[in-house]
C-alpha cells in the first residue's frame, strides 16, 4: 500500500510537478507556480532521490569491499568466470544510451520533437538490448549450475546486477511514458522538466553500471 | 532555464567515455598487483564524474544540488570505512 502510493506519487511528481508543490498565493490574479521555481524544485527533488539510490547500491558496495578483502581467492575465481566481452558490450550500450538521453533533453529545449522521439526510442532500445544480454548471461550461468547460492561472490553478483536490471526496466518504463507523452505533444521548449529529470534517472543507472562493471567483471 | 552544453560537447564526452571503457578493459588484461583495484576504480570515477558534470548538468547546478549530489558519497565512505575497521580489527573470530 505504502509502496503503491509512493510509486504513484513519484510518477505524478515526474509528470505533473506543479501538483506536488504548495500553491503560491502571492499574486491573486495569477495563481500559478513560477515555472523557473518549479523547474528547479523538480530537478532538486530528483537529485535527492538519486542520493537515496546511491546509498541503496552503497550497501552492496560495502558488502563487496568487505567480503572481497576477506575472501580474495573466491572473488578472483568468480570474477574470472564472468564474460568480459558481454560486460564490455553492455557498458558501451549504456554509455551510448546516456548520450542519446542527453541529446533528447537538449532537443526538447529546442522544440525538435522528432529528434526527441528518435533519441528516446534509441535509449529504450539500448535498455532492451542490455536486458537481453543480461538474460543470456544469467541463463548461461544458471545452466552451468551457478546460482546466487553458489558462494558469496555470486550472491553479490546476482543481487547487484539484479537490482541494477530492475532499475533499467523501471527506467525503460519511465522513458516509454515520456515518449508517449512527447508524441501526444505534452512537452515543448517551455515544458521539458519531466524529460530532464527522467534523463537524470537514466544517467544514474549508467553511473551505477560504470562501477559495477569493473568491480564484478574486470578485477580478477 | 537556458540550455546547457552543445551537441558537439555531448559527442565529445560520449567518445571520451567509450575510450575510457576500452582503456579500463585493456588495463585489466595486465596484472598490476595491488594497483589493480585502484586503477579500475580511478578510471570508473573519472567516467562517473564526466557523466555527472556534463550529462547530468551538475556543472551548471546550484550549491544546494551540489551538496545533495555529493553528501551520499561521504555517507558511503563512512559506511565502508567504519564497517571495514570494525570487521578487520576484531580480536575474536
Amino acid at each position: 500500500m505504502g509502496l503503491l502510493s509512493g510509486t504513484s506519487k513519484f510518477i505524478k511528481a515526474l509528470t505533473y510537478p506543479s501538483d506536488m508543490l504548495p500553491p503560491i498565493m502571492a499574486d491573486d490574479e495569477h495563481q500559478h507556480v513560477d515555472p523557473e521555481l518549479e523547474h528547479a524544485a523538480s530537478k532538486f527533488g530528483m537529485w535527492l532521490f538519486l542520493a537515496t539510490e546511491v546509498l541503496l547500491f552503497g550497501g552492496l558496495f560495502a558488502a563487496y569491499a568487505i567480503y572481497r578483502a576477506k575472501y580474495p581467492d573466491m572473488f578472483q575465481h568468480g570474477s574470472s568466470s564472468l564474460n568480459v566481452v558481454l560486460g564490455s558490450i553492455n557498458t558501451i550500450i549504456l554509455i551510448f544510451s546516456s548520450f542519446t538521453v542527453v541529446v533528447a533533453v537538449k532537443a526538447i529545449q529546442e522544440n525538435k520533437i522528432k529528434l526527441v522521439k528518435l533519441m528516446l526510442w534509441i535509449t529504450i532500445a539500448c535498455g532492451a538490448i542490455f536486458g537481453i544480454n543480461k538474460f543470456f548471461e544469467y541463463s548461461y550461468k544458471i545452466h552451468h549450475g551457478i546460482t546466487p547460492g553458489t558462494d558469496i561472490f555470486y550472491s553479490l553478483y546476482y543481487a547487484a546486477t539484479g537490482i541494477h536490471m530492475l532499475h533499467v526496466l523501471i527506467g525503460m518504463g519511465l522513458l516509454s511514458f515520456l515518449l508517449y507523452r512527447t508524441s501526444k505533444g505534452y512537452y515543448s521548449k517551455d515544458n521539458f522538466t519531466a524529460i530532464e529529470i527522467g534523463g537524470l534517472y537514466w544517467h544514474l543507472i549508467d553511473v551505477i553500471w560504470i562501477y559495477l562493471f569493473p568491480l564484478l567483471y574486470l578485477i580478477g | 532555464m537556458a540550455s546547457e552544453g552543445s551537441y558537439r560537447q555531448y559527442v565529445n564526452i560520449g567518445i571520451l567515455l567509450m575510450a575510457l571503457t576500452v582503456i579500463t578493459v585493456a588495463a585489466a588484461q595486465f596484472d598490476f598487483g595491488p594497483f589493480n583495484v585502484p586503477i579500475a576504480l580511478i578510471i570508473a570515477s573519472i567516467k562517473a564524474t564526466f557523466v555527472a558534470l556534463y550529462f547530468m548538468h551538475l556543472k551548471h547546478e546550484d550549491t544546494m544540488t551540489w551538496i545533495f549530489a555529493t553528501y551520499p558519497l561521504f555517507l558511503l565512505f563512512l559506511l565502508i570505512a567504519f564497517s571495514a575497521t570494525d570487521i578487520f580489527t576484531r580480536v575474536l573470530n
